[in-house]
């Protein structure tokens, strides 16, 4: 794929919106979750077939055009949801808190762990194990190879990106019910993704959640420890990480 | 007396400057008022609510203010400071305007500063930032809301004596705003008998309270929340469901749970005490036609936001009545204003010899009524002023509420 894709942050927050006006219709927060991500993997798909497309190979104009996209897409929101946050209710069934060992942890909190593991459970079959995943590996290593052998690559990475879009916007339900949807969510969301994939190496899954687990730790231990430098803490692995490996901890490409 | 070229030059704009001021000032031309709010990115929902709010009051008086018909012209900053000083600087020199209300946030009315300064702008404003009307007040600019500090104070002295409570956790948003607002609970609280036991400062943009909720201290009987925007309903949210709420009593700054907030919350949102000085509860006629006019047109409450610019858009209208409308004059202007007091939606309000407001703060607690959470005033503060019940001088000799002052002495690691 290649494509530096900076309106992460704003898909993600889109979505958390199309949740909260699907919520209004049908209160279940996973079927609105579903609704989100299809109607952003559809977004995904105009955006990569009639914007990304014509820049491939362009970093600079990838990064352009996606950030000038995300801030068009928050005024969007504004203009339609308002300024005001809007919760998104948490799931009857998980609204009270768990006691494990001594410690309370939300409910709910817990399924969403138990979801993202499934979650990347299920994308590493998909890319190591199916034909699909091969074929995507084989269209992003060599494009000219894959094709020479039949692979449709352009259709296949129209398809990958809209999967990636869909997963943002599907995140941006699930994670409403701590959040909740509000302006400037897209912003606050972006460097923590941009972090989890520089840390990780681009175009490696297992970077992607090595990069996520480190990530999670050390912002939560380094509040916890040492309050005063948060974001610091954030971002000095990944400064360091970058000066040492520019290519990430398991990436195949310089970042 | 021999007459030169000199004192001839001299008479001549004698003269020229003689003729010009009554001109200017019998001009019936409308007054430029500026509106520097907010309507992009996240602090927008404020922002709209001041515009909202000062076209309600315009029109509610005929755009007419001390005989004179206003103008309105309105600018973008989109809370980001260097803009925020473009869009001044074109209002002032393309749209020619006499007076601003504004702007919205700190760091823009820090950034425009020295312009007002230099242009003489006359400045009506809603940043809440200490020392513009402390140690570095700025001659050109009146406060009619309130500085940081000026409604956490009451509070805390409310949580002291009122609700009986001896321990607390301070935390708020690592800006300025914030670390003014926790500074000044933390010293009255103290002053008070109470004891600050822990103090937290998350980032202005962290999307999960998870890691500062983790580590709160359960064996406090308050805390209090020194948020703004959306903050403040997050983390009540989230403190909720780590099932917290019940532990830990909440009480909240002028901005964590605002009437623009609350129309979004469940229940989680009641019965907690915050201090403002206003609340859309406030029982007085002019409150009441604002309320009531400002839900006709928008469905919803007014709050801080939309009260911020009622409140000025009213102290300018005395002003000019009182001037018979020559804002032209500015000095004229300037003595008046931090002279008169004027009943506004907030109550009757005044200023003190720094430019900032006198008025009541009011201690509110949720409660649901016709279905909808309101802040119902438990409790009036009369006439609070920026130093509290401190003597201004040994006020002002103090370093600026911070982070580090006053030092916190009982925080337990």
């Amino acid at each position: 794929m290649r494509i530096a894709n900076l309106t992460h942050g704003a898909l993600f927050m889109l979505g958390a919106y199309i949740g909260v006006s699907i919520l209004r219709v049908v209160p279940n927060l996973w079927l609105a979750a579903l609704g989100a991500g299809i109607a952003i993997a559809i977004f995904g798909y105009f955006v990569e077939r009639f914007v990304l497309r014509k820049l491939a190979g362009n970093v600079l104009g990838q990064v352009l055009v996606t950030l000038g996209l995300s801030f068009i897409l928050a005024d969007l929101c504004l203009v339609v949801w308002g300024g005001d946050p809007i919760p998104i209710p948490t799931p009857a069934l998980l609204q009270q808190p768990v006691r494990i060992a001594g410690f309370i942890f939300p409910a709910y909190r817990l399924a969403v762990v138990v979801l993202a593991v499934i979650v990347a459970i299920v994308l590493f079959l998909l890319i190591e194990k199916t034909r699909l995943g091969a074929m995507i590996r084989a269209g992003v290593d060599d494009p000219d190879m894959a094709r020479a052998v039949g692979i449709p690559v352009s259709r296949l990475f129209t398809t990958v990106f809209c999967l990636g879009a869909a997963l943002a916007g599907a995140g941006g339900v699930i994670g409403g019910p701590i959040m909740s949807a509000y302006p400037g969510l897209d912003a606050d969301m972006l460097p923590l993704a941009l972090i989890v994939v520089i840390l990780g190496g681009v175009g490696s899954l297992l970077g992607a959640f090595v990069g996520a687990f480190i990530t999670g730790f050390v912002y939560t231990f380094g509040v916890a420890l040492l309050p005063d430098l948060a974001y610091v803490i954030l971002f000095l692995p990944m400064i360091l990480v970058i000066a040492f490996r520019p290519r990430g901890l398991f990436g195949k490409f310089a970042a | 007396m021999s007459f030169n070229r000199r004192r001839f030059v001299q008479g001549i704009a004698g003269v020229s400057l003689v003729g010009a001021i009554p001109a200017r000032a019998q001009s019936n031309a409308p007054i430029r008022l500026g509106l520097m709010t907010v309507k992009t990115g996240p602090l927008a929902s404020g922002g709209i609510d001041m515009e909202r709010a000062l076209t309600q009051y315009l029109k509610e008086h005929q755009y007419t203010m001390g005989g004179r018909k206003v103008e309105l012209f309105v600018g973008d900053s989109g809370g980001v400071p260097a803009q925020s000083r473009t869009k001044l600087q074109e209002l002032v020199e393309r749209d020619k305007i006499q007076i601003m209300i504004g702007p919205l946030d700190t760091a823009s009315a820090l950034a425009s500063d020295d312009y007002i300064r230099q242009q003489q702008l006359l400045t009506l404003s809603v940043a809440a930032a200490e020392d513009m009307t402390q140690r570095k007040p700025n001659p050109w600019f009146t406060r009619g809301t309130s500085t940081s500090s000026q409604c956490s104070m009451p509070l805390a002295e409310y949580c002291a004596k009122t609700l009986k409570m001896k321990r607390m956790v301070v935390i708020a948003d690592d800006i300025a705003y914030g670390h003014e607002m926790c500074a000044g609970f933390m010293r009255v609280f103290e002053d008070n008998g109470g004891k600050v036991v822990q103090r937290m400062f998350p980032p202005l943009t962290v999307p999960d309270y998870g890691t500062y909720l983790a580590q709160l201290k359960t064996n406090v009987d308050g805390i209090f929340l020194g948020f703004a925007g959306s903050n403040g309903f997050r983390f009540l949210r989230q403190m909720n469901e780590f099932g917290l709420i019940k532990k830990v009593t909440p009480v909240g700054g002028m901005t964590a749970l605002d009437e623009a907030v609350l129309r979004n919350m469940g229940d989680e949102a009641l019965g907690i005490v915050t201090s403002c000085w206003y609340s859309a509860e406030i029982e007085n006629a002019i409150n009441k036609r604002f309320v009531a006019n400002f839900r006709v047109d928008w469905n919803y409450d007014p709050g801080f936001y939309a009260a911020a610019t009622y409140t000025e858009a009213a102290v300018l209208d005395a002003t000019l009545a009182a001037i018979k409308g020559r804002i032209e004059d500015k000095q004229a202007f300037m003595k008046t204003v931090r002279n008169i007091t004027v009943d506004t939606c907030r109550g009757p309000v005044r200023f003190d010899q720094y430019g900032n407001v006198i008025g009541n703060i009011y201690i509110r607690k949720v409660e649901r009524k016709d279905g909808r959470l309101v802040n119902r005033v438990i409790h009036t503060y009369p006439n609070v002023s920026q130093f509290w019940t401190y003597k201004p001088e040994a006020f002002l000799k103090n370093p600026v509420y911070s982070r580090d002052w006053p030092p916190a002495k009982n925080l337990e690691s």
